[in-house]
């Protein structure tokens, strides 16, 4: 369904992305595992088009994404919920998820998707008229994620859904995740948490400096010893 | 004479709002101070008495065009000047944007001529220089009940726009979080055009306003109101709109009522030293966000 082909991305001069291959399948939940600075965010970046890859392709499904605007590219069906939430603070909780749905003028089905994010996250409909800024850490990401389903994706894209949250609130988080898997949307997950990631996904990368270094279902992820030592911290 | 005074320092910060919110529209979405937006105002007042002279439009048709055209002129010069800079340190779109008010000052001379003329006095309606109503002691003329009705019902529309229309909401989005307005798919650079030709058309309409106000135009006059309009931007705390309103309010009283009771000589100097108190006061300004806010 989306496909990255030897993709190199480059901030001004650092070589960010050293030919990135990856696929995620219609249905699937694919996460993107790796340490801080692996390219993770970058990769997403390529994906949305914010940061354009130089060489390389990222195809979506069977056409050819690479040089397309951010815009097009939420367009097509592939939206993002980037690393940080990124909501806006000064908007209310309503005008944000309205942001989510900015391309989309069938007023009634967007009414309707309103509802569906406020049942998914009950706390966005208590808090609809705050400011976003004002949420706590856990609901601004529901904000987040609610925020990018207005859009009614494809595929999404997931940055670092866990960061900064409590325990609690990050196996909330999972969940919702795979609930939205489940409603039919595709996922890429990106995530610093490989245990929690390896455990929702169907199948996982592992990125180091730039490159795909491994590659497989989660399960056998898990039990790699490789993977176990450097990223979920067991022997 | 306080009265007296506070009415015509109403008309006259009224007038400095509505090029201010132009400021701080702009500095909102693209953090550039548009110094090229006093000039917009002078080319709208030079724009209105043209159609109205070599095309023969009504007053109220031609302040609608010369609107318009600003509009667009100020979109241009987005596109022109400031749009390859986007990436570009901030520094070198602040010095482009000098670069283009003097170019369009320039044009003005070129066009106009570098001597002030008078508005087209026979395209004013009577009832403008006439006393509309008399309060007290306080004598306020037709054309100043025209300048705050306009302003204010301007100011209204302004402020629905930015916060019931779709567009104005993704005004605010894009100046709170760019990446994250791009990642909805809105289109920032349509976001920003639409921006400025709202300013745009705005501080034209206030150029008109000052025109007819002192019966009195010139190729130079931007500079001057574009230099109060943006300290009434900052007074008001940049990027805020209802602040830049306020600020132009308070900035116009401050000089009216320092011109009155000291001495003309010192009006923009007081009206500096207002702003200047504010600011070491609240450097954020009075409705400006303190700057930690940003999440």
């Amino acid at each position: 369904m989306l496909s990255l082909t030897g993709v190199n991305t480059y901030y001004g001069s650092i070589h960010a992305l050293k030919g990135v291959t990856l696929t995620v399948n219609q249905g699937e939940i694919v996460t993107l595992i790796g340490a801080n600075g692996a390219g993770k965010t970058t990769t997403l970046m390529s994906i949305s088009g914010v940061t354009v890859p130089r060489q390389g392709t990222v195809e979506f499904l069977g056409e050819d994404i690479t040089k397309l605007s951010t815009e097009k590219i939420v367009a097509r069906g592939i939206t993002q919920v980037p690393e940080g939430r990124m909501i806006f603070p000064r908007l209310t909780v309503r005008e944000n998820l309205l942001m989510g749905a900015y391309l989309r003028n069938d007023k009634d089905n967007v009414k309707a998707d309103e509802e569906h994010v406020y049942e998914l996250f009950p706390k966005l409909l208590e808090r609809s008229k705050q400011h976003g800024g004002t949420l706590s850490g856990g609901e601004q990401q529901m904000l987040a994620i609610g925020r990018a389903l207005m859009a009614r994706p494809k595929v999404l894209l997931l940055d670092e859904p866990s960061l900064g949250l409590a325990p609690i609130v990050v196996e909330n988080i999972f969940e919702i995740i795979q609930r939205i898997n489940r409603d039919g949307v595709t996922i890429l997950l990106v995530e610093q948490n490989a245990q929690m990631a390896l455990q929702v996904a169907h199948r996982g990368y592992v990125l180091e400096t730039g490159q795909v270094t491994l590659e497989g279902p989660a399960k056998d992820l898990l039990e790699d010893p490789k993977v176990r030592s450097a990223y979920l911290g067991l022997d | 004479m306080f009265e007296q005074q506070l009415f015509n320092g109403l008309t006259l910060g009224l007038i400095y709002a509505l090029i201010a919110v132009g400021y701080t529209m702009v500095y909102g979405v693209i953090e550039l101070i548009n110094f090229a937006h006093g000039e917009v105002y002078m080319l709208g007042a030079f724009l209105c008495i043209t159609f109205i002279q070599a095309l023969g439009v009504p007053l109220f048709p031609a302040m609608v065009l010369a609107m318009a055209c600003c509009a667009g002129i100020g979109v241009l010069i987005d596109q022109i000047a400031y749009k390859p800079l986007r990436k570009a340190p901030r520094l070198a779109a602040l010095i482009t944007a000098i670069g283009v008010s003097i170019f369009l000052q320039n044009i003005a001379m070129i066009i106009w001529g570098s001597r002030p003329v008078p508005f087209t006095r026979s395209a004013v309606p009577a009832a403008f220089s006439e006393t509309a109503f008399t309060l007290g002691s306080v004598n306020v003329s037709g054309l100043q009940v025209f300048i705050y009705a306009l302003t204010i019902a301007m100011m209204i529309g302004l402020t629905l726009i930015i916060n019931k229309t779709r567009i104005g909401t993704a005004m605010r989005a894009l100046a709170q979080n760019a990446t994250a307005a791009a990642l909805m798919g809105i289109n920032v650079n349509r976001v920003i055009s639409f921006t400025f030709a709202l300013g745009s058309g705005l501080g034209a309409v206030a150029g008109i306003l000052v025109g007819m106000y002192y019966n009195t135009l010139s190729a130079t006059m931007g500079y001057n109101a574009g230099v109060k309009a943006f300290a009434a931007a900052v007074l008001g705390g940049i990027g805020s709109v209802p602040g830049a309103m306020l600020g132009g309010v308070v900035l116009g009283v401050a000089e009216t009522l320092g011109a009155g009771y000291v001495s003309s000589q010192y009006r923009d100097g007081l009206g500096y030293a207002v702003m200047i108190a504010v600011i070491l006061l609240r450097p954020s300004g009075l409705l400006g966000k303190s700057v930690g806010q940003k999440a």
